[in-house]
């Protein structure tokens, strides 16, 4: 089967440092895959590159085993890349249908922002993703940590994302709130999406992952199948780099 | 809840625009009684409306510079600038190619000042975008620069008159609607506030939301009406005088009567144009992709960006909208004075900035409204000429604007806290 996405020998350098340096990773359809390491370690920069906020300075991007060029934000769009950012990524200013459309509205024929219907579309996934969300009118400042997750995942999730990147998704939530996430991605496993996660917290990853990949100091420690290791295992990935004995055969 | 919060509830009626409205009030009222009534007359009332349509259409674009977390601090001298280009064009290049009192004359020179606006504009937007110079400096530098363009054009000559039509934009003899022109321009207005405003309904209820009880609409609608009939009656009630009558009615060729003529003022062309720039703007800032991106990039310009909105040239164009702005506010205030010195809008800068903050632009960003900033020029040029008007001296009418400027912000800070917006 083809991989969805393949991101092959990726560099990138800020200023002499290297941010990712040499790193490989895959995700198939229907699949989650953890990406694990440090704060530092490269995570976010790495799935940045995959989302167009960052261009690689060296490497290759394969989706669904052709080569893309992903220079912006705009480009990961086109090839059905939603991510959801650590930090949510909202304007504070706006409603959530104003956020969950931005940069995508729909507009009447006359070319003007539709906001009545936006509304509705959004009142519509919403019912789906935490129907007891009510604030429709008001800006997303005035929202719970909650409430503001669950805008954030309904945008990634409203246009059809075949690849989704989630960065560190239940870092604000309560129980019951981490509780749904879990569900959703196993709703969207299920629908054959390709899921990114990342995450500091290794149980969310042993629980919803398939595989993960751990870096360290922007390097690629390795990828192993959640099944065939340990917790310990991981946990000696990240902190030591060291490989487990099921890779090293 | 009390009965007027449920009432004000039902209406959705913005708080902010309720207190700037009583400021407002207050203001007319304390100069009204101060001036032995002299205030609140159709003859001030008009020349408070030509005053402040200048500095009125310079705001409303700069609602959309400090919204995107700008400063524009170079419109002063801009309008200085482009009234000069404006005026040697009509009085000095357009009679030698086309001829002296030529029809197309005006028209020129204010496609060429909103050209030159826009592009200067532009220029500017994009040393702060693309180079990521600061909006601070580069427009303190353009305030220097303009103004010493406009001195170079005509070595400091004041440049009058200007071409008749031209003149008539400010708002002097001739430049109002008249009366019958004043009740048409009211009558549509209203037809076409109501309309909006029950197509907008009608559009909610198809989609399921919740709409206002219909009393509620229906006073909303009698508020529109009151107060833009309620304006054109104080406007049409200002008479022009004997002589200004008789000289327009000259010029236009039409019989001049042996006895007293009755003409009305009525609405003056500025007006008219600020209520048409207003409306755009305020179109622009809530119904296009344009409008929200502003708003987008004033709350958060890394979730802009991530989104896929080019926010670098997001800031040429809002700069270039306040460079075209500039060059309408710079036909007003020309074609005012019928003549362009070398003077012309200086401290216009602090006005404009000073009235689109007044009116609730947040300078933090993101936030910000085409009316408030029209309503924040109203305010500081009703208590401009209220101060001259008792004869208040020109240092203490300083004084006043600028604490009035600084307890208003504090205000707003209040407000902001308590309502967490």
């Amino acid at each position: 089967m083809t991989p969805l996405v393949e991101m092959r020998d990726i560099c990138i350098a800020f200023g002499g440092i290297h941010a990712v340096d040499h790193v490989t990773v895959d995700l198939y359809p229907g699949e989650v895959v953890g990406l694990l390491g440090h704060n530092g370690a490269g995570k976010s920069t790495l799935i940045k590159i995959l989302s167009g906020a960052y261009a690689a300075d060296t490497g290759d991007i394969l989706i669904n085993g052709e080569k893309a060029e992903i220079r912006s934000p705009r480009d990961a769009r086109r090839y059905n890349i939603e991510t959801i950012y650590q930090t949510l990524a909202l304007a504070d200013n706006l409603n959530a249908a104003q956020n969950l459309f931005l940069g995508r509205e729909i507009t009447t024929p006359a070319g003007f922002v539709d906001d009545d219907a936006m509304e509705a579309e959004t009142r519509k996934i919403m019912k789906r993703l935490n129907p007891n969300f009510e604030k429709f009118a008001a800006p997303v400042r005035a929202l719970s940590g909650g409430q503001r997750q669950s805008v954030a995942i309904a945008r990634a999730v409203y246009f059809n994302a075949r690849i989704l990147i989630m960065d560190e998704p239940t870092a604000a939530l309560g129980v019951k709130e981490t509780q749904m996430v879990a569900e959703l991605i196993a709703q969207l496993k299920a629908e054959g999406l390709g899921i990114f996660l990342i995450s500091h917290d290794i149980h969310d990853v042993m629980a919803l992952c398939d595989r993960v990949s751990v870096m360290k100091n922007g390097k690629l420690v390795g990828t192993v199948r959640v099944g065939d290791v340990t917790e310990d295992d991981i946990l000696g990935m990240i902190i030591l780099g060291k490989q487990p004995a099921v890779m090293v055969q | 809840m009390g009965a007027l919060a449920r009432l004000l509830r039902s209406l959705e009626i913005d708080l902010r625009l309720l207190g700037m409205l009583g400021a407002l009030l207050v203001i007319w009222l304390v100069f009204h009684a101060v001036t032995g009534g002299l205030y609140l007359t159709p003859r001030n009332l008009f020349n408070l409306s030509v005053q402040t349509a200048s500095v009125a259409v310079m705001a409303t674009g700069m609602v959309f510079v400090i919204v995107t977390r700008n400063i524009d601090l170079s419109v002063g001298s801009l309008l200085g600038l482009l009234g000069m280009i404006m005026a040697v064009t009509q009085v000095r290049m357009l009679p030698e190619i086309v001829g002296l009192g030529h029809w197309s004359t005006w028209v020129v020179a204010i496609l060429v000042g909103l050209a030159a606006g826009t592009l200067l504009g532009a220029f500017q937007g994009w040393l702060v975008g693309y180079l990521t110079i600061p909006a601070f400096i580069v427009t303190l530098g353009g305030l220097l620069v303009w103004r010493g363009c406009a001195w170079w054009i005509t070595t400091g000559q004041t440049v009058a008159p200007l071409d008749p039509t031209f003149a008539l934009l400010g708002g002097g003899a001739g430049g109002t609607l008249g009366a019958r022109g004043s009740w048409i321009l009211a009558a549509l207005a209203t037809a076409a506030a109501v309309a909006l405003q029950w197509r907008s309904r009608r559009a909610r209820a198809r989609h399921g939301f919740t709409v206002k009880p219909a009393w509620a609409e229906l006073t909303l609608s009698g508020i529109f009406a009151a107060a833009i009939f309620g304006f054109t009656a104080v406007m049409v009630a200002y008479p022009v005088p004997e002589r200004a009558a008789q000289r327009i009615l000259e010029r236009r060729g039409l019989p001049v009567p042996d006895g007293p003529i009755d003409m009305a003022q009525g609405i003056a062309i500025p007006v008219v144009i600020l209520l048409a720039v207003a409306l755009v703007m305020t179109v622009i800032a809530r119904r296009t992709r344009f409008g929200r991106y502003v708003f987008a990039t004033g709350g958060n310009p890394e979730a802009a960006e991530l989104s896929g909105i080019d926010t670098r040239l997001l800031t040429v164009k809002v700069f270039a909208l306040m460079g075209a702005l500039t060059a309408i506010a710079a036909v007003i205030a020309s074609a005012r004075l019928n003549a362009v010195g070398n003077d012309l809008g200086t401290l216009d800068e602090l006005r404009t900035i000073a009235a689109a903050v007044i009116g609730g632009t947040a300078l933090a960003g993101g936030a910000g409204t085409i009316y408030g900033a029209v309503l924040g020029a109203l305010v500081m040029q009703s208590l401009q000429s209220g101060m001259a008007m008792v004869g208040v001296d020109a240092p203490l009418q300083s004084i006043v604007v600028g604490l009035v400027l600084v307890f208003a912000v504090w205000i707003d800070i209040l407000y902001r806290r308590r309502t967490g917006t």
